[in-house]
């Protein structure tokens, strides 16, 4: 017996629709999250795991340390709408913490913006 | 207590704008580690004429990979760049984008000026500081910095500089010259 056809390959995109992990929604309570609002795994990543998806544990992961919005949508490689819509239900359901940057906090902050300007002639 | 630990990391937002082919992309990938940031968005039939859909036509969504860069000054402190999407339709992402941004770069190529006009408007009317930088391509007639600034009549204080974004240290002194711009609108606002 030879192998049936190849069906699909890379070029067809992915077996399973990006939006298919989130049920098809595109709104969640993290509608709003910033692109470089700090996510931050709250209790134990292993133990409270059992239940989630391989998505929202590899989310518990890699917010162990604090991550923003957009690194997490490069680092599962999916797009921002549906991280968005997973951490709003992870944080609803006391996962993780989600904190917006300040709006105008940090960029009106003297004293950090010359740390920038001599961070960037360091590089 | 010294609480440093469990502070929250400043993140800073730097958005790099200007139209399509101007060298948005090359600017961050030489200043930054350069990731394609996946947004998943409906093509409207606005897009006619501006994508080239031939052959295509039962296509309704499509993925935007929006340019991410991440500069790290220290542990704590990081700079994230955006190359924002160049097309009109997509101006509901500058929005939220330019929240809370601490300024912009708008990147112009002087054979089609024209093309950054509407970024020039936008971050003008948002009052995002932003400076000019004149990508100088190679064999591109070059413009004087001042004819740059009347053809896009530019308040006195926008900085307009000629660069190279494949050049890392022509980045970098695109970006120095846009957080001392941010600086010293603030300073002079207090």
């Amino acid at each position: 017996m030879s192998d049936g056809p190849q069906w699909f390959d890379e070029e067809a995109g992915p077996v399973v629709r990006p939006y298919a992990l989130i049920r098809g929604r595109t709104r969640s309570s993290g509608d709003m999250f910033d692109l470089v609002a700090t996510v931050r795994t709250l209790g134990d990543p292993e133990a409270d795991g059992d239940d989630l998806g391989p998505e929202q544990r590899h989310i518990l992961r890699a917010a162990r340390n604090p991550i923003s919005v957009a690194d997490l949508a490069v680092e599962l490689d999916l797009p921002v709408g549906v991280i968005r819509v997973m951490l709003g239900d992870m944080r609803d359901n006391g996962l993780i913490s989600v904190t917006s940057p300040s709006a105008g906090g940090a960029r009106s902050n003297e004293r950090i913006l010359k740390e920038v300007i001599n961070g960037l002639r360091a590089l | 207590m010294d609480s440093v630990l469990s502070e929250d990391p400043v993140a800073l937002k730097i958005l790099v704008a200007g139209g399509f082919g101007v060298g948005k992309t090359t600017l961050v990938g030489s200043i930054s580690e350069i990731k394609p940031l996946r947004t998943e968005e409906v093509l409207s039939d606005r897009g006619i004429g501006i994508d080239d859909l031939d052959g295509v036509e039962g296509k309704n969504t499509t993925t935007v990979a929006m340019d991410f860069g991440r500069i790290t000054i220290r542990e704590g402190l990081v700079v994230y760049l955006f190359g924002t999407p160049g097309q009109e339709r997509f101006w509901f992402m500058w929005d939220e984008l330019s929240y809370g941004a601490l300024g912009a770069v708008v990147i112009a190529d002087t054979r089609r000026l024209t093309d950054c006009f509407p970024s020039v408007d936008y971050f003008e009317q948002r009052g995002t500081p932003f400076v000019v930088a004149v990508n100088c391509f190679d064999g591109a007639q070059r413009h004087s910095v001042d004819d740059v600034r009347i053809a896009l009549d530019l308040d006195d204080d926008v900085p307009v500089m000629l660069c190279d974004v494949r050049r890392r240290s022509s980045a970098k002194e695109v970006m120095i010259t846009l957080v001392e711009h941010s600086l010293r609108q603030l300073t002079s606002a207090n």
